[in-house]
């Protein structure tokens, strides 16, 4: 009985012994996992820093307008003034959806109507071409493939 | 029986005392052991020193331990957590940035490198010092020889040495030569906000780090906060807007150009808030290399000097309109009375007038004429007294309070004695000198509904408490309106920005000769004014130092020729950038509803 007890107890010594000197490796690791993670991150603040300068010296004002000016052909940006505030109404939204075309009305629908007949239909006599043909509104803007608005 | 033997022995009576003898029949004692069944008393002496020791040993060792970890813990260095052992990381937030209202950097740090030398590390000190003279032009190769060949152990070389110089003594081969780590700051935008930033330089230096340290501006006083890294990194959010700061220095610049001024100077300050906007100086500097003081030459032509804030000028006409405000404000006129405007005397002193205005004008046409004698006449009615604790209440007798190492050294000129000759020359902006910030301050205070404002350059994340009164809402629209017809049918014609209603005050003041007097032909002039004048959002201060333009037909020096076209273009080009929409018909409603309004009440 006695040599069980101190068996197990033995057993039970060099399991623990294990686990803690086990646990002892893990932290160890993690800490080397932390500092690594610390030095990288330490490193990127540094690079973000530095990307940060950089991105602020590119951007600067004095350089914009100077790009701007060189661009002045192609981009035609100049500076904001009070007139190029304008109201909602003004912006060239893309048109509405067109309603979908009434239905014309095909032939065999007016065979047996005789003439004098009283019709309660309108048939749309379209004579788009030619000196009568109403003016065509040639102001709506013309979008690109990808509804972008073109000049 | 033997049982109650037993009992009897156990309750067998032993002397509890000495002294008593013990009742009772005695107690047959125990039988002594017989020899062989007790141990040897050496050995029972023996085991029990083996456990004393044992003992000892344990609380020995307990204490040995806890001796030695006291020991080590006070034997090694302090060490504070840190975010990765790379030195850089640290410091990379050693000290803050700096940025604009909408969050632009302004001012950061970069890697760079110092160099430094120690001789006695160096295997050919001769070549290093020829290589570095190659290298950097300024180093001379004798002189560094000498050093070199000394018996000194440690110099420094240079503060911040770019990557290619860096590779260049690299290149040298020479290991005496050594790299210090550096943080630099820079200022991305070059020398705009060049006043405010200020600049900075290295404070203690160490070959593994140095500490940056603000000279002037905002980055020597908040030197403190910048370099306090409880704030982890928080940059400084500054009230002003990098945008419209770089579109007013050009403006500025321009204006200056042509009308062949030797400075200029603007502001435009939040109206309600006191938010500095932009805060410009012309000439400017560019922080990145700040330049030393100079030693000789007037410290105002410096560019270090900056003029909005430390440039202290006889501001002319532009205070007029606190002269009009307060007489309004303490009830001895209307916008409509008559001031008598005919030839003045005061103390001896004649008091003259641009032109001569006839007999007598309105106090609105005062103001939109700039008429010196009506307004002196209104101040000698207001008393001194009352002027003075006026002007105080605008803050023209303290150094401004906003947050740059100039603006406590920059205390307006203020006379020592007040006899009616000065009420009368201060109500017209002579006598009394104080810098655009000031001017600015007063104007925010007096027109934003009455109430004072102070002025800083951080952007407030809260809105401030109202300030104390300085006059009634009513006045306060009232010196907008009169302000507003100096814009359309007076001296500041050309500030007109449709759409915006500008309203101020023109100010053409003679510049004092360093000799005594004032010059015949160098003047200080000034737009003070805000806009739109029906709901004021900002206050506008633009000064011209020495201008003079040839227009429609002669040389002018005045300010409605000089300074208010500047602001004019100023506001044309700075109020869309604030994302404020023209309106166009604004005005005639909104401010004649408001009087007639402010009439019946």
């Amino acid at each position: 009985m006695r040599a069980v007890l101190y068996a197990a107890s033995i057993v039970a010594l060099v399991g623990l012994a294990y686990w803690a000197y086990d646990q002892g490796y893990e932290t160890r690791a993690t800490e080397r996992e932390v500092a690594k993670l610390e030095r990288r991150i330490g490193a990127l603040h540094q690079e973000m820093s530095m990307l940060r300068a950089e991105w602020a010296y590119l951007n600067r004002p004095d350089r914009l307008h100077a790009l701007a000016e060189m661009n002045f052909e192609r981009l035609g940006l100049m500076a904001l003034t009070p007139a190029h505030y304008a109201l909602a109404e003004q912006v060239g939204y893309p048109p509405l959806a067109p309603p979908p075309p009434p239905e014309a009305p095909s032939a065999a629908d007016w065979a047996d109507v005789e003439l004098g007949d009283e019709v309660d239909g309108v048939i749309i006599m379209n004579h788009v071409y030619g000196a009568n043909a109403a003016p065509r509104v040639i102001t709506p803007p013309t979008l690109a493939g990808d509804g972008e608005q073109l000049p | 029986m033997n049982l109650l033997r037993l009992f009897r022995r156990r309750r067998a009576t032993y002397a509890t005392d000495p002294f008593v003898r013990v009742q009772g029949p005695a107690a047959p004692r125990p039988e002594p052991a017989t020899s062989a069944r007790r141990e040897p008393p050496e050995r029972v002496r023996a085991r029990a020193e083996r456990r004393l020791k044992f003992t000892a040993a344990c609380f020995v060792a307990g204490f040995a331990v806890v001796g030695l970890k006291m020991g080590t813990i006070a034997a090694s260095d302090a060490q504070e957590p840190r975010t990765g052992s790379r030195a850089g990381a640290a410091i990379v937030n050693d000290r803050a940035d700096i940025t604009d209202r909408a969050g632009r950097v302004l001012a950061t740090n970069v890697d760079a490198r110092a160099l430094y030398a120690q001789p006695h590390l160096m295997v050919d000190p001769v070549a290093a010092a020829h290589g570095l003279a190659a290298i950097f032009p300024d180093m001379d190769a004798d002189t560094w020889e000498k050093r070199f060949t000394s018996d000194r152990k440690f110099f420094w070389i240079k503060g911040n040495i770019s990557p290619e110089q860096q590779q260049a003594v690299f290149d040298l081969g020479e290991p005496g030569l050594l790299f210090g780590e550096r943080e630099m700051r820079v200022y991305p935008n070059g020398p705009v906000m060049a006043h405010v930033l200020g600049g900075a330089r290295y404070g203690a230096q160490d070959v593994r780090a140095a500490e940056i340290m603000g000279v002037a501006g905002v980055e020597a006083v908040f030197d403190d906060y910048l370099s306090d890294p409880t704030h982890e990194g928080a940059p400084l959010r500054l009230s002003l807007d990098l945008s419209v700061q770089t579109t007013v220095e050009r403006v500025l610049a321009a204006g200056m150009k042509l009308t062949d001024a030797k400075g200029a100077a603007a502001i435009i300050m939040d109206v309600h808030t006191g938010e500095i906007v932009s805060i410009a100086s012309l000439p400017d500097f560019d922080p990145n290399e700040r330049p030393r003081p100079a030693i000789e030459g007037d410290p105002g032509d410096n560019p270090l000097f900056n003029r909005a804030v430390q440039g202290v000028y006889e501001l002319g006409s532009t205070f007029k309109i606190f002269a009009a405000a307060q007489s309004l404000e303490l009830g001895l006129t209307n916008a409509n009375t008559m001031i008598d405007t005919s030839p003045l005397r005061v103390n001896r002193f004649p008091i003259r007038d641009f032109h001569d205005y006839g007999k007598q004008l309105s106090v609105t046409d005062v103001i939109v004429q700039s008429s010196n004698r009506g307004t002196a006449r209104m101040a000698l009615a207001i008393g001194a007294t009352r002027q003075r604790a006026f002007l105080e209440s605008l803050g023209f007798f303290e150094p401004s309070p906003v947050e740059l190492t100039e603006a406590p050294g920059a205390r307006p000129i203020t006379p020592s004695r007040w006899p009616d000759i000065t009420t009368a020359t201060v109500s017209y902006g002579h006598g009394l000198s104080a810098s655009p910030l000031h001017l600015a301050t007063a104007y925010a205070s007096l027109l934003n509904g009455g109430t004072r404002v102070v002025p800083t350059l951080l952007a407030r994340e809260v809105p401030p408490a109202q300030g104390s009164r300085i006059v009634s809402d009513r006045v306060s629209a009232g010196a907008r309106q009169m302000l507003r017809q100096v814009v359309t049918r007076g001296t500041a014609s050309l500030a007109e920005v449709e759409g915006y209603q500008v309203a101020g005050k023109t100010g053409t003041a003679d510049k004092p000769s360093p000799t005594g007097g004032y010059y015949e032909d160098k003047v200080i002039t000034t737009f003070a004014g805000v806009f739109p004048a029906q709901d004021p959002e900002y206050v506008i201060v633009v000064t011209l130092d020495e201008p003079e333009i040839f227009a429609a037909g002669e040389n002018r020096r005045t300010a409605g020729w000089t300074a208010v076209p500047v602001a004019a273009e100023v506001i044309r080009r700075i109020a869309p950038l604030m994302g404020m929409r023209p309106d166009f018909g604004a005005e005639a409603e909104t401010l004649g509803a408001y009087l007639t309004q402010a009439a019946l009440r």
